[in-house]
């Protein structure tokens, strides 16, 4: 091995930098590698409780008539749906491959925080559970929505004043990660590793992080406002008192609208690091990847009044926020196209990472495609707060954030474990995801544009079939999921299976890939050498 | 189950069938977006699945080596930016025609409440005429026991909203509580009901007939309950509907100074309940989760009646407990005591409409 | 504890050994969330859960800081570890931006939109009786549609809040005077001036604690006043906790410094305190405008 790893990890006793051992490893981790580790266990295991209630609420609309839970359950699983699935599993899991990637793609040690970077992951563990506990608490779970709409919000049971304060907290966990993120990009790249030569997930996750400083203060204003027009007798979304319900709304959606990009801009460079290695061929356009991204940021700001196309603004209103949206197309679409750039006469070989790249960019567009239809505001008047919206936005964070999600861990985790996962399991786990998903959502765009609202808990008869099928599909598609836990998950945590070498795939190319597998408890304590390219150690 | 005219039908795959000319301009332009896109679609992954063919390792395929071409990368910059242009030029045309609601030739109010609507009509020929529109309540009964049936389950109410066919309508949306959203899909009509505010749209129906809608805005429990139904009449139609309402309207008129016995409004109360508080508060007056119960509660059972019907009046908790002022005076007088017998309370109370009036005031 | 050695002992980057605060701190948290969700429900005990939770995380906080200044002091921060504490409090300062921005966008929804749409014509369908007025221009205006609101008398500029733009100015001059007397070596000068700004920040929090009184005793001003009383007070409220805070920060950079901490050439916990402080008394600025003259 090269000299610029030292092992420290498995020659004892070398003062502070030994391998701390037992719970004291996790619950006291400053290592960028372990906390990496804590975040994916946390999120999966909040996915699989998001899951669980997405079954819940997939098994009552199996057909029309309550069957299994009153409407008011019905709303408090949809609206815990959202939430966990948003702030517990998919911006966690971004976090944990931030953690475990970055300093190994640009050659550095650690976080530059190591120790606020674990007080962001365990802030997440008490919000985490005080936001699940809420279905045990005096008058249910809240139940308005992820959206918390007010007025609504002002009915809802003690549990929102939970769930309130475990977004605050979970908000200061995401603004402390992503400045620790950004010092880390910008102040601790080896030397050689200029900011357009860093691995492309880096700058996605630069932009991501510059977005959630951004926003989430943001969005924890308006809570702040709900809490205390709850407790304290303000009226900011009270009109009785001078205030605005839709007031609330342009507040949340100053934060919402860039919040889904946060959840989709690291898997764009989680995508774009897996296609050119399986392509055997450069990424296409690295420079213009690299704008669009910044463009995607920049526009998503100025746009989030889609979401109230129906709230009844003026018309010149409705015309900026149609056109801003419509113009996210653009640099989407250049993404889009480099991807397939980079595959044109590659030498593409399809192992699991690879399906779920592939797979990606096919439904995403698809998702894409049905966010600029409702975009256009009088198409938008057909379809807005209709299962179309939920087909579009589940085709953007299933199909796009969890299946790239999917594809790096595919990818990275033989660097984390050390040993391969099982090449046909991972297969059945991608084609069983990919037929399941398409079968439980696809369905829903007709019944968007037949009128299906959303959040109804019991829909008239003509929309049984296809709910039906949904439903089937969604639980094909969430036994996928548990199959992925037992087949592919368990058996590398127990440290089953082949060993990986250091560079498991042919072309895969980046600094992660110069230190051996699994990654050694330290790397880069000094920074490494690079060749010109910043993508091989040299001496 | 059948199509429902007006209504969702089986498998309905597309929007509904446009019955007003916005209607059809966004029907329109859904199908131009759906082809655009389709056919970018099909370009971008025809492109791709032939690399993916034509470009793996197994066939022999060897690694090119460009990454970057300005050409390219400007031109797929620009034409979608064009295709854009496309898309938003016609929907503009849309929006500002969507958004005209001059000239109206009949104004109606909507008023969301947890959970029915409320429909005034404010302007124009039934002026004066108001009533509330409920989902009918065997089919709530039928959600709940889980044996739906019908084809327009769901979607059935006890008064449907009543408009002339051929005249521009505009609605006024408001709410009472929380946001609601008045939705016909066949109209192109989707408007959120603002509490405090009040917003606007409008519609020329072209064809008599029963068109359907839902509520689509979260907005409680009930939220999947309250269904819009609007009945477009030809005009002979409507100016009889509108007579006949108004007739009506005249005998119901109950005189507020009325001195009632508790034998006649007890009946009357009963149905006042089953038709606005049930829902919440159950039939069985023990209310469920944060709902309070009525059956024993001292504010229901004290002798001063005040309290009782200024929380009926103005509401409770946030409005969780919306306000009944919209209700005529003799309701109101015949549902307070009506909750004061029933069940256990066995008052013997008796509230008189004047009561009410003389409490709207405080 | 003196000048840091660096070189020989310090490495690349200082990355820090595991440690028990950051979860210590987490756990303080959720005392606080879960004490504070329970009393604003009128669940007694929550305050108790509220207030332990709070001493707890100072006592975890302050041990935290603690290390990491004896970690500082003893050499271990290189020029690095120093780059990276700049880059993080721009950016902490940029979150803290956003966040009052969300307020000042209430503030300017309020003014601008909600209470003229509330009084103009279309919606005098709902509410006929109501004239739309912004209470600080008009006096006796509530900007209440529903009456829901007391009659109250709001406050001008004249004269506690142009007094508390003196005090928290002149603490931003006394600090920079601090920070040249620390560059220039001159320790004594340094700490002196450091009280008074201290002293400065904690008079404006006088002034303004006396402000709320006067304005909920005599005229009626409270955070329940209908949208002027509510961001009224959201606004300087959390700017006064702000203040508060950036005291705090201040209070323990004196204190470190009589303790002799800080070089002329590397200080940037001292510097990191007066660029929070600074931004302060920009928020300041835009409230005195914004809030209290227009
Ligand atoms: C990862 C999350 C994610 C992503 C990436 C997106 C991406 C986009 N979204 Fe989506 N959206 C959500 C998550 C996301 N959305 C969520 C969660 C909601 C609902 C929230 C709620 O109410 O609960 C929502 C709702 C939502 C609405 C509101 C609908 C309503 O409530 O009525 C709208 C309306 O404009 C919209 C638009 C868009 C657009 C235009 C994009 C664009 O970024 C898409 C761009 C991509 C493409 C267009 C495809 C590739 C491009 C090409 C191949 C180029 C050529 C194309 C053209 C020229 C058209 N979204
Ligand atoms: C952020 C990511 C995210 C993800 C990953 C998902 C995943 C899924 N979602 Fe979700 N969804 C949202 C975000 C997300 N959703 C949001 C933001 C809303 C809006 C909420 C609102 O309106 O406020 C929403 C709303 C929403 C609705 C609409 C509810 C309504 O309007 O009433 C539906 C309905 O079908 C749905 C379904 C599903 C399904 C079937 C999955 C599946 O992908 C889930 C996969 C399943 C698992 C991972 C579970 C694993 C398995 C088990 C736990 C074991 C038990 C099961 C079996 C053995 C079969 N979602
Ligand atoms: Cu009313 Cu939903
Ligand atoms: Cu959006």
């Amino acid at each position: 091995m090269s000299a610029v790893l030292d092992n420290h990890g498995h020659a004892a006793g070398h003062d502070a930098h030994h391998q701390p051992t037992g719970w004291r490893r996790w619950v006291f981790a400053t290592n960028h590698k372990d906390i990496g580790t804590l975040y994916l266990l946390f999120s999966f295991t909040m996915l699989m409780v998001g899951g669980l209630l997405a079954m819940l609420i997939r098994a009552e609309l199996f057909q029309p008539g309550l069957q299994i839970v009153n409407p008011e359950m019905f709303n408090q699983f949809t609206t815990m749906h959202g939430l966990i699935m948003v702030f517990g599993a998919i911006m966690p899991a971004f976090v944990g491959f931030a953690n475990w990637m970055i300093p190994l793609q640009i050659g550095a040690s650690d976080m530059a925080f190591a120790r606020m970077n674990n007080l962001s992951f365990w802030l997440l563990v008490p919000a985490g559970i005080m936001l699940s506990a809420s279905f045990f608490m005096a008058g249910g779970a809240p139940a308005g929505g992820w959206t918390l709409y007010a007025p609504l919000s002002a009915q809802m049971p003690k549990s929102l004043d939970f769930a309130i304060f475990s977004l605050h907290i979970m908000g200061a966990s995401s603004i402390m990660g992503a400045i620790n993120i950004i010092v880390t990009i910008l102040n601790m790249r080896a030397p050689g590793m200029t900011l357009m030569k860093m691995p492309i997930f880096c700058w996605a996750w630069l932009i991501t992080a510059y977005l959630l400083i951004a926003v989430m203060p943001v969005f924890a204003g308006a809570i702040t406002m709900t809490l205390t027009d709850r407790h304290f007798g303000t009226s900011f979304f009270n009109p009785a008192g001078g205030g605005d319900p839709v007031m609330y709304q342009h507040i949340f959606w100053f934060f919402g609208h860039p919040e889904v990009y946060i959840m989709i801009l690291p898997a764009f460079g989680m995508i774009s690091q897996i296609v050119p290695t399986f392509a055997r061929k450069k990424l296409f356009g690295y420079t213009s990847m690299v704008y669009a991204i910044a463009a995607i940021a920049t526009l998503s700001m100025i746009v989030w009044a889609h979401h109230m196309f129906t709230t009844g603004m003026p018309v010149t209103g409705q015309l900026f926020f149609m056109y801003g949206t419509m113009l996210i197309a653009i640099p989407t679409g250049v993404k889009v196209f480099n991807w397939v750039a980079t595959m044109w006469r590659g030498s593409m070989s399809f192992e699991t990472p690879m399906l779920w790249a592939v797979g990606f960019i096919f439904v995403f567009t698809i998702g894409g495609f049905t966010g600029v239809i409702p975009a256009v505001v009088p198409v938008d008047t057909q379809i807005q707060d209709t299962y179309y919206i939920i087909a579009h936005f589940h085709y953007v964070l299933v199909a796009g954030s969890l299946f790239a999600i999917y594809g790096a861990f595919y990818y990275w985790s033989p660097k984390w474990s050390g040993v391969m996962y099982n090449e046909t399991r991972g297969k059945i786990h991608f084609w069983w995801s990919m037929i399941s998903f398409n079968v439980t959502f696809f369905p829903m765009h007709f019944l968007g544009l037949a009128g299906m609202p959303r959040r109804y808990a019991d829909y008239p008869m003509q929309f049984a079939d296809f709910n039906m099928i949904a439903s089937i599909g969604g639980f094909f598609f969430g036994a996928a999921q548990v199959y992925f836990f037992f087949a592919v998950v368990l058996p590398m945590l127990r440290g089953k299976g082949e060993k990986a070498p250091q560079r498991p795939w042919e072309a895969a190319d980046g600094l992660e890939w110069e230190v051996p597998s699994p990654a050694p408890f330290h790397t880069f304590e000094t920074p490494p050498k690079l060749d010109a390219t910043a993508t091989r150690v040299v001496g | 189950v059948q199509d429902l005219p007006g209504g969702p039908a089986v498998r309905q795959l597309n929007l509904h069938p446009p019955v007003t000319r916005i209607a059809a301009a966004q029907h329109d332009l859904h199908w131009m977006l759906l082809i655009i896109c389709t056919v970018i679609f099909v370009g971008v992954f025809g492109v791709m699945f032939y690399s993916i063919w034509h470009h793996r390792k197994s066939r022999g395929a060897k690694a090119a080596h460009f990454h970057e071409s300005t050409a390219i990368e400007v031109t797929w910059t620009v034409i979608p930016f064009l295709i854009v242009i496309a898309m938003a030029a016609p929907a503009t045309k849309v929006i500002v025609a969507q958004k005209d609601t001059s000239n109206a030739e009949l104004t109606i109010k909507v008023t969301g409440y947890q959970w029915k609507w409320g429909y005034d009509y404010l302007t124009g020929e039934g002026e004066g005429i108001g009533f509330l529109s409920t989902l009918d309540s065997s089919q709530r009964a039928l959600s709940s026991a889980g044996t739906p049936q019908g084809d327009d389950y769901l979607l059935k109410v006890d008064n449907p909203l009543v408009v002339p066919v051929n005249k521009k309508v505009r609605i006024i949306t408001t709410a009472n509580d929380v946001i609601h959203s008045w939705m016909v899909p066949s109209f192109g009509v989707k408007q959120d009901a603002i509490p405090g505010f009040v917003r606007d749209t409008w519609f020329r129906a072209e064809k008599p007939g029963d068109y359907y809608g839902q509520c689509v805005e979260l907005c409680g429990k009930e939220h999947a309950y309250m269904p819009i139904h609007v009945r477009v009449l030809p005009q002979a139609e409507y100016a009889a509907w509108v007579d006949a309402e108004q007739k009506k309207a005249a005998a119901k008129r109950d005189d507020p100074n009325k001195v009632w016995t508790l034998e006649a409004l007890l009946p009357r109360g009963d149905k006042v309940y089953a038709a606005h508080c049930a829902a919440c508060h159950q039939a069985n007056g023990k209310g469920a989760g944060p709902i309070k119960p009525l059956d024993g509660s001292a504010i229901v059972k004290d002798a001063d009646h005040a309290r009782q019907i200024q929380v009926v009046l103005k509401g409770a908790a946030n409005g969780a407990m919306p306000s009944w002022a919209a209700l005529s005076d003799t309701d109101l007088a015949a549902v307070v005591t009506y909750t004061k017998n029933a069940w256990s309370n066995k008052t013997g109370q008796l509230v008189q409409p004047a009561e009410i009036v003389a409490q709207r005031g405080k | 504890m003196s000048t840091p050695t660096p070189g020989a002992t310090q490495p690349y980057y200082y990355v820090p050994a595991p440690s028990r605060h950051p979860v210590m701190v987490a756990a303080g948290l959720f005392f606080v969330i879960l004490g504070a969700s329970q009393w604003i429900n009128g669940q007694h005990w929550g305050q108790y859960a509220f207030w332990f939770g709070i001493v707890w995380w100072l006592i975890v906080l302050f041990q935290w800081f603690r290390d990491a200044a004896q970690e500082s002091e003893s050499g271990l921060y290189g020029r690095k570890v120093d780059i990276s504490y700049r880059w993080s409090m721009s950016w902490f300062i940029f979150s803290e931006v956003m966040f009052f921005g969300a307020f000042f966008t209430a503030l300017w929804w309020a003014r601008a939109h909600s209470v003229p749409a509330l009084g103009s014509l279309d919606n005098a369908l709902l509410w006929p009786d109501f004239k739309a007025a912004w209470p600080s221009v008009v006096a006796g205006a509530t900007g209440s549609p529903a009456n829901v609101v007391e009659p109250f008398q709001t406050v001008g500029p004249f004269w506690l809040p142009t007094i508390n733009t003196a005090l928290l100015l002149s603490s931003g001059v006394t600090l920079t005077i601090a920070h040249h007397a620390l560059r220039a070596d001159q320790r004594g000068k340094a700490i002196g001036f450091m009280w008074i700004t201290v002293l400065l920040g904690l008079s404006f929090l006088c002034v303004q604690g006396y402000e709320y009184f006067h304005l909920y005793t005599d005229l009626n001003l409270k955070l329940n006043s209908g949208v002027y009383g509510s961001t009224f007070f959201m606004l300087t409220g959390f700017h006064g906790f702000h203040v508060f805070l950036g005291m705090l920060m201040l209070l323990f950079i004196t204190l470190r410094l009589q303790n002799g901490h800080f070089t002329a050439e590397r200080h940037f916990g001292f510097e990191g305190a007066s660029w929070y402080w600074h931004f302060v008394d920009v928020v300041w600025l835009g409230l005195y405008v914004l809030v209290y003259w227009m």
